[in-house]
C-alpha cells in the first residue's frame, strides 16, 4: 500500500477519542513496547486513577508495572528517584498540580538536577504527569497553574499538550526522553474530543517544537495548554473585528521554540501570550522578554499578556471571571496599537 | 506471583470485628543499645573481622583528622567531620557485597571510602569542584546527599526496582536523628514496609542536629521504636561498638536479602567534633560532655578488647598505623594540587541535548572566557612592548 493510501486507510479508521483516552493509550503503548516503563501513583492501579488515564493497565500489566503507592507524593517520586537509579523508566501520576507541591523537594533538588550533579553518569529518565489548570468547576487546591514553578527550574522539561494527537505523541516522547519531563495535562481538555486512530497515531515529534494552529497576518496569539481552544475560538470571533490572528501552540515550554515563536511575531509585528497562570512572575512574562529581544524591530506593539489574576484561585462558582476568555483576548488584541501601526 | 502480589491483600474487617495486623512485640527494640565488645558476646566475635574493623576504624580516624586539616589549609570548602562516629561508617561499608547499594548523607563521606571509594572522589563535593566526584553507578554509591533524608526513599525505589528485576541487591541508608524528623524519612520508612524493600534505614543518633540536642528533636521512646510504627523491626546498638554495629547491620542486610524486608537501626553515638568546621560547639554544648565520650571512643573499645585478648602487639599496631598515615599523606598531595577546571563543563550535563538557550549562553561565556584570556595576553604583549620601545 502506498504512503498516501494508508494514510488515508489511518484517517477512515479514525474515531472520535478523548484526551484522556489517547494519554492512556500512550501509557499503554510504552509500557508494552519498554519493560522498564513503571507507571505509579495513587489511585492509578484497580480504580484507573481519577481521571481514568490508566484505567486497565494494571489488569493487562500486573501491579509490578502499574502500582497502587501509599498517598505520599514526595514518596512517590522519591522512590521512582530510585527505580530510575536502577535503570527503570517510570512514569509518575500526580492527582491533581496542587497535590504535587509535597514532592516539590525531590524534583527539584534530585530529579531535575541528579544528570548535573553526576556529570552525566545518571540521568534520570522520569516523566511526571500533573494534570493541571481550572475550568473544571474543582474545589480548591485542585485547579493550580504550576508551570511557572516548573519552568523556573533547571534540568527540567515542561511539556503540555493541547490536543488529542499531541497528548498521545507527546506522552510516548517524554517517557521515551532520558531527560525528566514535567507533563502538564489540561484538565478541562480530558475529556476533549478528536478523531483520532489509537492504532496508527501520528509521528511522535520531539520535545521543544512549537505548532502554527493557525495562520495569521494581523497579530499572533502565544498560547499553550488549556488556553490553545480559547485562543482557537477567539481568532475565529476576531475575523468579525476584521484581524486575521496566528495562533501559536507552545506544547512545550521548556525547551522553549524561539524560532517558531520569534518567526511568527516578525511575520505578524504584533502578539498577545495567554495562559491561566498568575500574569506576575508568570510563564508570560519570561514569553514577553523573550519575543521582545528577539522582534523588536518588527514589533507595532509591545507584546501584551491575558493571564489569570494575581489571586489564588477562586472557587469554582467565581473562576469564570479569573479564566483567560475570548472578550478578555479580543480586548487585548484591540490594544496592540492598530491606530499607530498601520 | 508478583512482588506487589507477596504483599498479600487488606480488607477491612467489617465492625464490631478488629484485630491487630501485625503482633507489635518482636519489632520491638531492646530496651538497651546491644553492645558486643567487653561483653560475653565478644567472645563469639570472629577475630578476622575485629581485626578488620580496628584497620578501617584508624584509618577512618586519620581520613577524619585529614580532611579537617583540609579546610584549615582552604583545601576543603567545608568538611562534617565523622570523628567519633567510625564504627557507624566503616560497618556500613563492610557488611555491604559489591552489588549492594550505598545511600550517604553529606557525612558520610567516610562509609564511601571505606567501601573502597577514592577519597579525593569521596571529598569533591567538599572540595568544591562539582557536586559527585564519583560515577554512582560503577562504585554503587548514591551521591552525597545534602538535603536531610531525601535519599531515604531514593533507596527504598532502587532496592524495590532491583527486587522487580529478580536482582539480589541491598540497600543500606545512612540518616542522622535530625535526619528522622524529615517528612521524606517517614515516606521512605513506609514506602519500604508497605513493599518489603530489601533495605536497611542506619541512624547515627550522634545526639546533635547542628546544635538542637534529641530531646528537642522527638519525644519517642527511642529512634529505634519508630520502626514498630511502620511494621518493620527496630533495633536499637551501641553505635561506637563496632563489633555490635556490624552484627546488628548484617543481620538486618540479610533479612533483607531473604525477603524479610526493611529494618530501622539506630546507632547510638556522639559527633565529637562540631557539626562541620564552621561550627561552634561551645555554644551549645560543655567540655565535660564531650570528655565523657572519650572513654567510649570506638577505636578505644576496639583496641581494649584486642588487646585482652592478645590480638594486637605492636608490629599490628604500627602497621595499621603506617597504612592510615601512608593513606593521609596521599590525600593531602593530591588534595593540594589545584583541580583541574573548564567553566564550559557547567552547560554539559544540564539535559541530554543542550537546549538552544544552553548553546547561547554557552557561547556568551565562551566569548567572555577568550576575550579575559585574549586581555591577559595583550596585557603581558604590552608591557613588552613598552619595555622594548624604551
Amino acid at each position: 500500500m502506498s504512503t498516501v493510501a494508508a494514510e488515508r486507510a489511518a484517517k477512515k479508521a479514525a474515531k472520535p477519542a478523548t484526551m484522556a483516552q489517547a494519554l492512556g493509550r500512550a501509557l499503554r503503548d510504552s509500557l508494552a513496547e519498554d519493560p522498564t516503563v513503571h507507571v505509579l501513583g495513587e489511585d492509578v492501579g484497580v480504580l484507573g486513577g481519577v481521571f481514568r488515564v490508566t484505567d486497565g493497565l494494571t489488569k493487562e500489566f500486573g501491579e509490578d508495572r502499574c502500582t497502587d503507592t501509599p498517598l505520599a507524593e514526595a514518596g512517590i517520586l522519591g522512590t521512582a528517584v530510585g527505580m530510575a537509579m536502577y535503570g527503570l523508566r517510570p512514569v509518575v501520576e500526580m492527582q491533581f498540580d496542587a497535590f504535587a507541591y509535597p514532592a516539590f523537594e525531590q524534583l527539584i533538588s534530585h530529579v531535575a538536577r541528579m544528570r548535573n550533579r553526576t556529570q552525566g553518569a545518571m540521568p534520570l529518565p522520569i516523566t511526571v504527569r500533573v494534570p493541571y489548570g481550572g475550568g473544571i468547576g474543582g474545589v480548591e487546591h485542585h485547579s493550580d497553574s504550576s508551570e511557572a514553578y516548573y519552568m523556573a527550574t533547571p534540568g527540567l522539561h515542561v511539556v503540555t499538550p493541547a490536543t488529542v494527537a499531541d497528548a498521545y505523541g507527546l506522552l510516548r516522547a517524554s517517557i521515551a526522553s532520558d531527560d525528566p519531563v514535567v507533563f502538564l495535562e489540561p484538565k478541562r481538555l480530558y475529556w476533549s474530543k478528536a478523531d483520532w486512530n489509537p492504532d496508527a497515531p501520528q509521528a511522535v515529534e520531539p520535545i521543544g517544537r512549537a505548532v502554527v494552529r493557525r495562520t495569521g497576518r494581523s497579530a499572533t496569539l502565544l498560547t499553550y495548554g488549556p488556553s490553545v481552544p480559547v485562543c482557537m475560538e477567539a481568532a475565529e470571533a476576531a475575523v468579525a473585528e476584521g484581524w486575521d490572528l496566528e495562533v501559536v501552540d507552545l506544547r512545550s515550554l521548556v525547551p522553549f521554540d524561539d524560532e517558531t515563536v520569534a518567526a511568527s511575531v516578525r511575520r505578524t509585528g504584533r502578539a498577545v501570550v495567554v495562559h491561566e497562570s498568575n500574569g506576575f512572575g508568570g510563564p508570560g512574562g519570561e514569553i514577553a522578554a523573550r519575543v521582545t529581544e528577539r522582534c523588536f524591530h518588527h514589533l507595532e506593539a509591545p507584546v501584551l499578556r491575558v493571564a489569570g489574576f494575581d489571586i489564588p484561585y477562586p472557587p469554582p462558582m467565581l473562576e469564570r471571571h479569573h479564566l483567560p476568555g475570548v472578550d478578555r483576548i479580543l480586548d487585548a488584541v484591540a490594544r496592540l496599537q492598530w491606530e499607530a501601526g498601520s | 506471583m508478583t512482588v506487589m502480589e507477596q504483599r498479600g491483600v487488606y480488607r477491612p474487617t467489617p465492625p464490631p470485628a478488629w484485630q491487630l495486623r501485625t503482633d507489635p512485640a518482636p519489632l520491638l527494640p531492646d530496651a538497651e543499645p546491644y553492645r558486643v565488645l567487653g561483653t560475653e558476646a565478644a567472645g563469639k566475635a570472629d577475630e578476622e573481622l575485629l581485626g578488620r574493623l580496628y584497620a578501617q576504624l584508624v584509618r577512618g580516624r586519620r581520613y577524619n583528622t585529614q580532611a579537617t586539616a583540609l579546610t584549615k589549609q582552604g583545601r576543603l570548602a567545608v568538611y562534617p567531620s565523622s570523628t567519633g562516629q567510625e564504627a557507624c561508617e566503616v560497618a556500613a561499608a563492610l557488611v555491604l557485597q559489591d552489588r549492594d547499594w550505598l545511600f550517604p548523607s553529606y557525612r558520610d563521606t567516610l562509609a564511601a571510602v571505606a567501601r573502597g571509594l577514592d577519597p579525593v572522589q569521596a571529598l569533591t563535593l567538599l572540595r568544591g569542584d562539582w557536586h559527585t566526584g564519583y560515577d554512582p553507578r560503577e562504585h554503587r554509591i548514591a551521591p552525597l546527599c545534602t538535603p536531610l533524608a531525601t535519599q531515604l526513599p531514593h533507596a527504598v525505589g532502587l532496592a524495590h526496582a532491583a527486587r522487580l528485576k529478580g536482582d539480589d541487591v541491598v540497600a543500606l541508608a545512612m540518616v542522622g536523628d535530625g535526619g528522622t524528623s524529615e517528612g521524606d524519612f517517614h515516606e521512605a520508612l513506609n514506602f519500604a514496609a508497605v513493599w518489603r524493600a530489601p533495605v536497611v534505614f542506619l541512624v547515627q543518633n550522634n545526639g546533635f542536629a547542628i546544635s538542637v540536642p534529641l530531646d528537642k528533636q522527638t519525644a519517642a521512646p527511642s529512634l529505634a521504636h519508630k520502626a514498630v510504627g511502620y511494621g518493620m523491626p527496630g533495633r536499637l546498638v551501641d553505635g561506637n561498638d563496632a563489633a555490635a554495629v556490624h552484627e546488628v547491620l548484617s543481620e538486618a542486610v540479610s533479612r533483607a536479602r531473604e525477603g524479610g524486608g526493611p529494618t530501622l537501626v539506630e546507632a547510638v553515638t556522639y559527633r565529637m567534633e562540631a557539626h562541620t568546621n564552621a561550627d561552634d560547639a561551645t555554644r551549645y554544648r560543655g567540655d565535660a560532655e564531650v570528655e565523657a565520650w572519650r572513654d567510649h571512643d570506638p577505636i578505644l573499645l576496639l583496641e581494649r578488647e584486642l588487646t585482652e585478648r592478645g590480638l594486637l602487639d605492636e608490629d599490628r599496631t604500627r602497621a595499621v598505623r603506617y597504612d592510615a598515615e601512608a593513606m593521609a599523606a596521599d590525600l593531602r598531595e593530591r588534595m593540594n594540587r589545584d583541580p583541574d577546571l573548564d567553566p564550559m563543563d557547567l552547560f554539559g550535563h544540564v539535559y541530554a541535548e543542550q537546549t538552544s538557550q544552553l548553546r547561547e549562553q554557552a557561547a556568551q561565556l565562551r566569548a567572555e572566557l577568550e576575550a579575559s584570556a585574549e586581555e591577559g595576553a595583550e596585557g603581558a604583549g604590552g608591557a613588552d612592548g613598552e619595555e622594548s620601545g624604551r
